[in-house]
């Protein structure tokens, strides 16, 4: 018996294309966050004073020789501004990348195992979740010493706890997907699975919440900073920035301004990268836009 | 020698049987058909022949699928690696859901290659040849645009034909039909049928076909098991089952195929 061809029913799908769309969401999160990586690349190489010079006058206003004028010690706002973007940027993809592996790796193990095995990694997962990342953040200042690379480690291991509990449902919803089932029906071992089948499908979710976490990751920074747990002087850090102005913000306007919009400009550009990246790279997204 | 032997299968969760004391054989080329409502335990007893039942189910008796150049397999018994030589190769599967069943981020055509390159050991242009050659196997027209598709771009009838072409890639032994053409409308339903009938007839397949559906099984299949709350309650070759069922289960599903039947011939003059 032969089998007759496509019949109506079936009938043509537009051409799927291979251009790649252009995403205005992501341009516009190139453009916020480029611009915050420009900063610290130029930090690298060029600085307008000595993070340490506190030759100018206390609480300048604007102008020059300071442009965005000085702080309560004489210290050019500029030039910590620009080594905070170079803080903010390490602070944000050390604890990203530290917490997404170990993030993704828990996540991993979480989703495959089974009944009491995933109940322990899970209840493991909340207690490490409500454990404050202060206190965190304390224990490792302790064992190692109050730098920035203490913080970006127990900010990174207080995000991976999140990234996994995260990364478990979606793996668990992956692995319950008939496709799964039928990629073992034709003999694929579990490692080869998770790397064309679950890695993908989980990623567009997870790549945003990394973008989000990036951007919480700043924050964390600033605040441990402010405790005196992150970023020693006298490398700045923006989120010191704005609480040694705090108190000054009605006469030197610019010391909270400038570090806050930079602060903005950085998360909002990462997350809209992410939104972006999502857009791109999830097929079914793309011929809705 | 049988392909396939499943002798006294029971599958049991949480106490309670959901299949009990299943048991039926395949030969090399051989046509059964599973049938029952949903709920009868027929595609539990598909996933045990492919040893994929799902964690927190335990199955005892035996299942035991004996294909050339692949062994003798226990599947019940087996280990994860010893399943992965066999699956593909010895069994393969086709699903009820064709949209489901694709990965909906992967190319149609990758998803192909996938177990050619595996099994076959294919690579670049050989590969990309025997993707399309697959795809115009199971009579996808334009085989080249399938490929570069993704599967929400291709319709219902061709996904299952992608589907169809990846479970047949390493040439299985036998091939478990879950429900494949419920999900789909009645006219690409005959059109998938018919396909999936010349191909397992062209390469010597044997099949396993699960439905609900008395007159599809009755089309594809010799011989059927009936199915109903987990027993096998009546079994035979097609034409006995329906000519003369001994079941009232049985007798119900032919009488409400035949009725399905008569209100059609009513309604055409």
């Amino acid at each position: 018996m032969t089998a007759p061809l496509i019949g109506e029913a079936e009938a043509a799908a537009p051409p799927a294309r291979r251009r790649v769309p252009r995403s205005v969401t992501l341009l516009t999160g190139c453009v916020l966050a480029g611009l915050v990586v420009a900063v610290a690349v130029v930090s690298l190489f060029w600085l307008p004073y000595a993070p340490d010079d506190t030759s100018g006058d206390r609480l300048m206003p604007p102008g020059l020789p300071h442009l965005l004028g000085t702080d309560k010690l004489g210290r050019d706002l500029l030039t910590q501004l620009m080594i905070g973007a170079r803080v903010a940027l390490e602070a944000g993809a050390g604890s990203v990348l530290i917490g997404g592996v170990a993030g993704l790796a828990g996540g991993l193990v979480a989703g495959f195992a089974t009944r009491w095995m995933d109940d322990a990694l899970s209840a493991f997962l909340d207690i490490l979740i409500a454990f404050p990342t202060v206190l965190l953040a304390m224990l490792v200042t302790a064992a190692r010493d109050a730098s920035l690379g203490s913080a970006i480690i127990a900010i990174g291991l207080a995000m991976s706890a999140i990234v996994a509990r995260l990364a478990r449902v979606l793996v668990k919803r992956v692995l319950a997907q008939d496709y799964i089932t039928a990629s073992r029906t034709s003999g694929t071992s579990w490692p080869r699975i998770v790397v064309t089948h679950v890695l993908p499908n989980i990623w567009p979710t997870l790549s945003v919440n990394l973008a989000l976490q990036f951007g919480l990751a700043v924050l964390a920074e600033a605040s441990l900073s402010y405790l005196g747990l992150g970023t020693p002087p006298p490398n700045a850090s923006w989120g010191r920035m704005l609480q040694e102005a705090q108190a000054s913000v009605f006469i030197a306007p610019a010391g909270v301004i400038a570090p806050g919009v930079l602060l903005v400009v950085l998360v909002v550009g990462v997350n809209l990268i992410a939104d972006g990246v999502r857009d791109v790279a999830d097929p079914t997204r793309r011929r809705t836009r | 020698m049988t392909l396939l032997d499943v002798a006294g299968l029971t599958i049991r969760t949480g106490g309670r049987d959901l299949v009990s004391g299943v048991s039926f054989s395949v030969e090399p080329g051989g046509r059964l058909g599973l049938i029952g409502e949903s709920g009868s335990g027929k595609s539990l007893t598909a996933l045990a022949v492919l040893g994929l039942l799902p964690p927190g189910m335990t199955a005892s008796g035996a299942v035991v699928l004996d294909a050339p150049g692949a062994g003798r397999t226990d599947v019940l018994g087996a280990g994860e690696r010893r399943l992965n030589r066999v699956r593909g190769r010895a069994v393969s599967a086709v699903f009820q859901e064709p949209l489901t069943a694709l990965d909906p981020l992967m190319r149609v055509g990758r998803q192909v290659a996938e177990p050619l390159r595996r099994r076959r050991g294919l690579r670049g242009r050989a590969l990309r040849a025997a993707v399309l050659a697959a795809l115009e196997e199971v009579r996808l027209a334009d085989p080249e645009r399938v490929a570069r598709a993704y599967p929400h771009e291709i319709s219902g009838g061709q996904r299952q034909r992608v589907a169809i072409a990846m479970a047949l890639a390493c040439d299985p032994a036998l091939l478990v039909a879950d429900e494949p053409t419920t999900a789909l409308d009645v006219t690409v339903q005959a059109d998938v049928l018919a396909l999936l009938d010349g191909l397992v007839a062209g390469r010597g397949m044997a099949l396993l076909f699960i439905s609900h559906d008395l007159a599809v099984v009755a089309r594809v299949t010799e011989r059927v098991v009936v199915l109903r709350d987990g027993r096998a309650v009546e079994s035979g070759s097609v034409g006995e089952v329906v000519r003369a069922p001994r079941h009232p289960y049985t007798q119900d599903l032919v009488a409400s195929a035949r009725h399905l039947d008569r209100a059609l011939d009513w309604r055409t003059p």
